[in-house]
């Protein structure tokens, strides 16, 4: 008995650092942050009362509701469109490239994941921007007789995004089907299902659990992203991390950039919770 | 007349023919993905101060620009500074509480590991506000030591993570055995479980490492006067399209690109091994 308390005593000693670190730098901040989205800023100064008053601007201003709007937008477009994109890839290296070459295409598949994360973004513009690579294929083609440009809006910030997440989905999506024994896909042909059947009925079934999974940490990090948007998305739109930063960077409200954090927290754990359902029900 | 040549030749043709809707994709897909970095690094060796078409290079002179820059130097000085600091100490913290979860008796401690791993499902913009706001209230000027603080919540769950799930019970056997001839805890601990998690730790290190050189958003929060490279880059992006830019943004994604390529061999060296 002596000697088991000793070791408990020398675990929680080991555990404490990382423990301590966790709650001092993750816990306490978040209720912080809690406890600044229902105080105020009064002109310049900090009016600590608790009052829901950030959280009913934030419904009544069609600013703060608007950018959540359109995260959320952004986000279910370009989840579902790097879903798309990312299977049909991951299904061809993993079934239909030899197995030794395998390991190469993906290495070349998530190589852009090297530069920097603001570099990708960047260089996304000088494709996608006035007199950049595609507004100069026009005119050399002739489809256009002046630069064009495809930067600053929606449109270049779903691109940006749906490049980086159709490397990540990809790989995702390949470790799930590598995992499906061949033996799946023969069994269903000898039992008279067509390609198309057998992958209806039998590979999307099974690989729909990781493909949640995967669309899942897509959504969490595109809506909580603030370096994409704000470097292709132009400022005709904004999505709700760039307005949080304005909150901060102009105003300096760290009440309602709270509770717009907080806001933000929420629809990502209301998320969470309904894969977390769907994945469980499927699991049954 | 068919000589066995020929028959080859049709096989591999009606072959391509039937595999051409997938390579067509392939390659669409392919240069959906490379579009962007060819142009960034083609571009960085671009003469004039526009890196758009026409290409008028090749020029090394914005390299030779890049590291001219003393305010790019430190930054990235810094950013390796953070990176390594950052990681140690995440992997060491992790470590420590994975043994302690793994082997010794802790009650709750599934309630621990929740605690642990809970930072890995917050937004990092988040975790940067969260920070922010804190240093603030307590009067805790921004620094790089609160950058790292920062890098070291968000790597430490994710060693944690990885060295709890690598305790098999293999391990406890050996660690077992060490015990019975002997060996103390702390002996035990040094001289067996970590050598025997080498693999893992090193793996530990190097991925925080990454997180840590590409963390735009923390950084940019919670720091001051020096800043990572990542924040510098940012900086420089206010100057629009500008070679300069291509030419760090290259430099990073050639670094790091060598640096996973030489992980690749040596990890598929010890596992040959």
């Amino acid at each position: 008995m002596q000697a088991l308390t000793s070791r408990s005593g020398r675990g929680w000693a080991l555990l404490a650092p990382a423990l301590l670190w966790t709650v001092a730098f993750f816990f306490m901040p978040l209720v912080i942050m809690g406890a600044y989205s229902l105080w105020q800023r009064v002109g310049m100064r900090l009016v600590r009362t608790v009052s829901g008053s950030n959280y009913e601007q934030f419904l009544a201003k069609s600013y703060f509701l608007d950018s959540l709007i359109n995260s959320l937008e952004v986000t279910a477009i370009v989840t579902v469109v790097s879903v798309l994109l990312a299977y049909p890839l991951a299904w061809i290296l993993a079934v239909r490239v030899p197995t030794r070459w395998q390991h190469i295409a993906l290495i070349l598949a998530i190589l852009p994941f090297w530069t920097s994360y603001v570099v990708r973004s960047y260089s996304w513009l000088l494709v996608l921007s006035e007199g950049g690579i595609i507004s100069n294929f026009l005119l050399d083609v002739g489809i256009t007789d002046a630069p064009v440009s495809f930067a600053n809006n929606r449109g270049a910030t779903v691109v940006g995004f749906v490049h980086f997440f159709v490397m990540l989905l990809t790989l995702t999506i390949y470790a799930n089907l590598v995992q499906l024994p061949e033996s799946y896909r023969k069994a269903a042909a000898d039992l008279g299902a067509g390609p198309v059947r057998s992958f209806i009925h039998v590979i999307l079934p099974l690989t729909l659990p990781g493909v949640v999974v995967g669309a899942f940490l897509t959504f969490v990090l595109c809506i909580g992203d603030y370096i994409t948007p704000q470097i292709l998305g132009g400022n005709r739109e904004l999505l709700l991390p760039q307005t949080i930063m304005l909150q901060i960077s102009r105003r300096s409200d760290f009440p309602m950039a709270s509770a717009l954090a907080m806001i933000l927290m929420m629809v990502i754990s209301i998320v969470y919770v309904a894969c977390a359902r769907w994945l469980k029900l499927d699991r049954v | 007349m068919v000589t066995p040549n020929s028959r080859v030749g049709v096989m591999a043709s009606s072959r391509l023919f039937r595999n051409f809707p997938a390579i067509s994709y392939v390659v669409l897909i392919y240069g959906f993905i490379f579009l962007p970095v060819v142009v960034l690094v083609l571009f960085s060796f671009q003469d004039s101060r526009i890196p758009i078409p026409p290409f008028d290079g090749p020029s090394l002179k914005w390299y030779g620009a890049i590291l001219d820059d003393r305010r790019m130097m430190d930054a990235l000085f810094n950013s390796v500074t953070v990176g390594l600091l950052s990681s140690m100490v995440s992997v060491v913290l992790g470590f420590l509480a994975a043994y302690s979860l793994a082997r010794l008796n802790i009650p709750g401690a599934r309630f621990f590991q929740g605690l642990l791993i809970a930072p890995l499902t917050v937004s990092y913009l988040i975790i940067a506000m969260g920070l922010l706001i804190t240093f603030t209230e307590l009067g805790i000027p921004k620094s790089l030591l609160t950058v790292g603080i920062g890098h070291v919540v968000i790597n430490m769950p994710l060693c944690f993570a990885i060295l709890y799930s690598q305790m098999g019970e293999h391990q406890a056997n050996v660690e077992r055995a060490a015990r019975d001839l002997g060996a103390h805890d702390l002996q035990v601990m040094l001289l067996v479980s970590v050598p025997m998690l080498w693999p893992a730790l090193f793996a530990s290190f190097v991925l925080s490492v990454t997180f840590s050189w590409d963390e735009f958003i923390i950084a940019f929060m919670v720091s001051r006067f020096d800043v990572t490279l990542p924040v510098e880059i940012w900086s420089m992006l206010r100057s629009g399209l500008n070679p300069k830019t291509n030419a760090v943004g290259s430099l990073v994604f050639m670094v790091s690109f060598v640096v996973v390529l030489l992980l690749d061999v040596l990890i598929s060296r010890t596992r040959r091994l």
